[in-house]
């Protein structure tokens, strides 16, 4: 790729970069959010179109305006978000949209998935429904659909943020192989111990411009996120004694049902301390939102209970209660819930609007004040050094450590008692990952209550001082932050209680 | 340049915000080429010198006293619905059912002002049927947001269905009424003793109206963009789950918007009635409760910016009737030249969002780049 520049509105995504991929090679595409990593790799498999620069196949300039295009190059893309018909089996996805000679044989079909999946090494039964499979499943169907079309370069974005540890294992085992039968793998992360784990060169990209490449194994994590954030940066995160922990949130026997009555919590206790983090573990829908949206009293609980703890030892249920309600008792609960600009924010109000939401009903007045939102709109871009033109501007303009951010410092004005979040680093880079576990920090010594679901199990392990690991919506297990080991905690997510270790 | 690497002819991109003053040259470029467009189609279909026509249409819109106070008169209904419109629409709530609302108003200021008429003072049957009016009005609209609010029904088809129960009841109600028998015409309803009817500002028999209206417009810009309520509206519009994330009781909130918009609606329905018509036909709406939604979109909900587009497509339908008139052209060549001008005012807002790129102009990543640091917010 040369030259590739490609903007969006004022946003350039890519400046003037330059690529090369080599023949039989897995190289990294590193870089942290919005740093243009995705947008580069989708012109190459033909989603969007570079609005200057050349693309050079074997040293032939060449056009790719459309995903087909891409396809007679060779050229095959696996997405973050998986696109397969639910209703259709594996090997109807596979050959979903392929103009093949004759009639659609979905046998010979078949037949040729199993000679894939037998040199590769993966496991689809073709005949398998998608909403019967797993998220690792999926994928798996996805990087088949693209191997037989007969991609010889494999575009991964993201793949193991959906996986646990002993399915990335398996991504990986799967992705060596590839490599030995001679295809190019790029596979596009920002977790650094995978760069190293899989890959032969990793390329940098830093705010849409390409920054170099080096070989993986002549480089080491630090060089890599200083060349990704631009300077020298500390990868510890610290973790503060708690300091006088006492009960806060006691749940006990919780089990939620979703709308289409399917059990998300299944018999769920614990308890949260204040001046202590306790971290929430588990696949992504293994009943995390459902857990929080019920302490935070959006959620209809079928049974158990939910109390709040005073400081004199009297408890309060929360069951029952919406947001306004519980408000209304005085206690102060703070949300950083999943889908931001869905839910926390208002994407397309601006940021003092924002600010109003928790604040906007006190006084007695019909009218709003927005002079102390505005104010306070100001104090967080101050403090939390949000990147915006102003506090005017639409949240949904800003980039998602921003919107965190902005959200995040909302959440923590009111001084909270108890603070909920979930993935609260989800989509932002480094630093701005950095940030939000220093708020975290800072909130747990000021004797908050902080509960943090997370992705990360390296940041889990590292931040929490305890950590609930769910599975299918059970406790799977309740382990210390500082004693816990990643590779147990990924089976306990898997299976409950851990189950048999089956290495 | 070999074929293989031929850059698409043209490719759309999104603008970086445009500051207003663009966008308005934009806009106003818009309207002076549908004005060409108008002339040209006029030339074509008609022959006569577009000029004139244009002339003709300005002549039926302001030409004498009279006509302006029609103008006014027609203006300041179609504003009112449109201000009806603008909280539901805001909360994303699609109402359609403005013409049944508005119709079931004036059918109530009706039945007081013949079941009323010289029993009780004017002033009496004006409050009552103005209470009435409003209320049924709101309950007209309510009915449909309250069923959204508890099982989330759909409220266009609810608010369209009830468009039709209204006309239905007028109808029936006008054969009972009708005057005289078998006209399948109301009349003019109390032409005599002029009970339940609006006074007049001192010979101006459409002033009140049109400060009634002007007055609502004015509270309905301040209620949307000052108060709680109205930023409540704000939020549920964006997201219903935030909202509740807030606190916000979401069906409380589409409930109460709902009975303020029908409010307004079965308002006008009673200006119409009592302050203009004085009488009622199934037609009385006359397609205004869906017009006043086109002039809602297009001031993007903002009260006082309708007063300029619903000002605009009065002047356009008056205009119409008056070429029709003078020049022998079929009615509905006005409701061409309006399409004509709709079209370019609504085409406008897509170049004021994006950049169409023809092959070989590099403009774009000009302009990106030098909006450089500021607008890239990474």
């Amino acid at each position: 790729m040369r030259n590739i520049t490609k903007t969006f509105g004022t946003i350039v995504a890519n400046d003037d970069v330059s690529l090369d991929i080599y023949k039989g090679e897995i190289l990294s595409l590193l870089g942290e959010n919005g740093s243009g990593k995705t947008t580069l790799m989708n012109m190459l498999s033909g989603i969007y179109y570079p609005d200057a620069g050349q693309i050079l196949i074997n040293g032939q300039p060449v056009t790719i305006s459309s995903p087909r295009e891409a396809f007679e190059y060779g050229i095959g893309m696996i997405h973050q978000h998986f696109k397969l018909v639910d209703v259709f089996s594996a090997a109807e996805n596979i050959v979903l949209g392929l103009e093949e000679e004759g009639r659609l044989d979905l046998v010979r079909a078949g037949e040729r998935i199993r000679k894939i999946c037998d040199t590769y090494g993966f496991d689809v039964d073709p005949t398998q429904k998608i909403y019967n499979m797993s998220v690792s499943q999926k994928q798996t169907v996805e990087i088949v659909k693209v191997l037989y079309r007969g991609a010889d370069i494999l575009i991964l974005d993201e793949p193991t943020a959906v996986l646990t540890p002993q399915e990335t294992e398996r991504l990986f085992a799967v992705l060596r192989n590839m490599k030995k039968d001679g295809k190019t793998v790029v596979i596009i992360t920002h977790k650094l111990h995978e760069v190293e784990e899989i890959s032969d060169r990793v390329a940098v990209l830093r705010k849409g411009k390409y920054i170099g490449d080096m070989i993986t194994s002549q480089t080491n994590a630090q060089e890599m996120t200083n060349m990704m954030v631009g300077r020298e940066v500390s990868l510890n995160i610290e973790r503060p004694e708690p300091v006088n922990p006492r009960p806060r949130i006691r749940v006990d026997g919780l089990t939620v049902r979703s709308a289409d009555n399917v059990l998300k919590l299944d018999d769920v206790t614990f308890t949260v301390n204040s001046g202590e983090i306790l971290g929430i573990a588990g696949i992504s829908g293994c009943g995390q939102k459902e857990l929080l949206e019920s302490i935070a009293g959006l959620q209809k609980v079928e049974s158990g209970t939910i109390s709040f703890v005073n400081n004199d030892g009297s408890e309060e249920s929360l069951i029952g209660k919406d947001p306004l309600q519980i408000a209304e008792m005085g206690v102060s609960l703070s949300f950083v819930p999943e889908d931001r600009l869905g839910m926390g924010l208002v994407g397309s109000m601006d940021l003092t609007d924002n600010m109003m939401l928790r604040s906007f009903r006190r006084g007695r007045s019909v009218f709003t004040d927005r002079k102390t939102p505005k104010k306070l709109a100001e104090k967080v871009v101050d403090e939390l050094e949000v990147n915006t033109p102003g506090v005017s501007t639409p949240v949904r303009r800003l980039s998602g450590g921003n919107v965190q951010k902005v959200l995040v410092g909302r959440e923590i004005a009111s001084s909270p008692t108890v603070l909920l979040s979930a993935y609260a680093v989800r989509g932002l880079d480094i630093n701005s990952s950095y940030t939000i576990y220093d708020l975290l920090n800072q909130q747990k010594k000021d004797g908050v209550a902080v509960v943090y679901v997370g992705e990360d199990l390296d940041v889990l392990l590292e931040l929490c001082d305890r950590i609930l690991v769910l599975c299918s919506g059970r406790v799977s297990g309740i382990v210390p932050g500082k004693e816990a080991d990643k590779n147990k905690v990924g089976l306990m997510m898997t299976r409950l209680g851990g189950g048999d270790s089956d290495e | 340049m070999s074929k293989a690497n031929r850059e698409p002819l043209i490719h759309i991109t999104k603008r970086k915000e445009m500051d207003w003053k663009q966008a308005w040259i934009i806009r106003v470029i818009s309207i002076v080429c549908a004005l060409i467009v108008c002339a040209l189609v006029t030339m074509v279909m008609t022959g006569q010198d577009p000029l004139s026509i244009f002339g003709a249409i300005l002549e039926g819109a302001f030409g004498t006293e009279r006509k302006l106070w029609i103008l006014g008169k027609e203006t300041a209904v179609l504003l009112c619905v449109s201000v009806a419109m603008a909280p539901a629409f805001r909360m994303k709530f699609w109402n359609l059912g403005g013409e049944g609302q508005m119709l079931i108003g004036a059918w109530l200021t009706a039945a007081c002002m013949i079941y009323l008429g010289g029993k009780v003072p004017s002033v009496v049957i004006i409050l009552i049927s103005l209470i009435g009016a409003i209320a049924i009005g709101a309950v007209w609209a309510g009915i449909p947001a309250f069923f959204k609010a508890k099982w989330n029904t759909n409220e266009v088809l609810f608010t369209l269905m009830m468009n039709y129960v209204a006309i239905q009841l007028v109808a029936y109600y006008i054969i009972i009424w009708e005057n005289p028998k078998g006209s399948f015409n109301v009349g003019i309803i109390n032409q005599s003793t002029r009970d339940g009817w609006l006074p007049y500002i001192g010979s101006f028999q459409y002033l009140l109206n049109i400060l009634v209206v002007a007055a609502v417009t004015v509270l309905m810009y301040v209620y949307l963009q000052y108060s709680k309520h109205g930023y409540e509206i704000a939020v549920v519009g964006e997201s219903q789950s935030t909202a509740r994330y807030v606190g916000i009781k979401v069906d409380r909130v589409i409930i109460r918007t709902l009975l303020v918009s029908g409010g307004i609606c079965g308002l006008c329905g009673f200006l119409m009635v009592a302050g203009t018509d004085h009488t009622i036909t199934t037609t009385l709406a006359g397609g205004r409760g869906f017009l006043g939604i086109l002039v809602a979109w297009l001031a993007q909900f903002n009260s006082l910016a309708m007063v300029l587009v619903s000002l605009l497509l009065c002047v356009m339908s008056r205009g119409a009737g008056e070429i029709s008139t003078d020049y022998g052209l079929n009615q509905s060549f006005g409701d061409i030249l309006t399409g004509i001008i709709l079209f370019f005012i609504i085409g406008s807002e897509f170049f004021i969002n994006y950049r169409i790129n023809v092959r070989g102009s590099d403009k774009v990543i000009k302009e990106a780049k030098s909006a450089g640091p500021e607008g890239g917010l990474h």
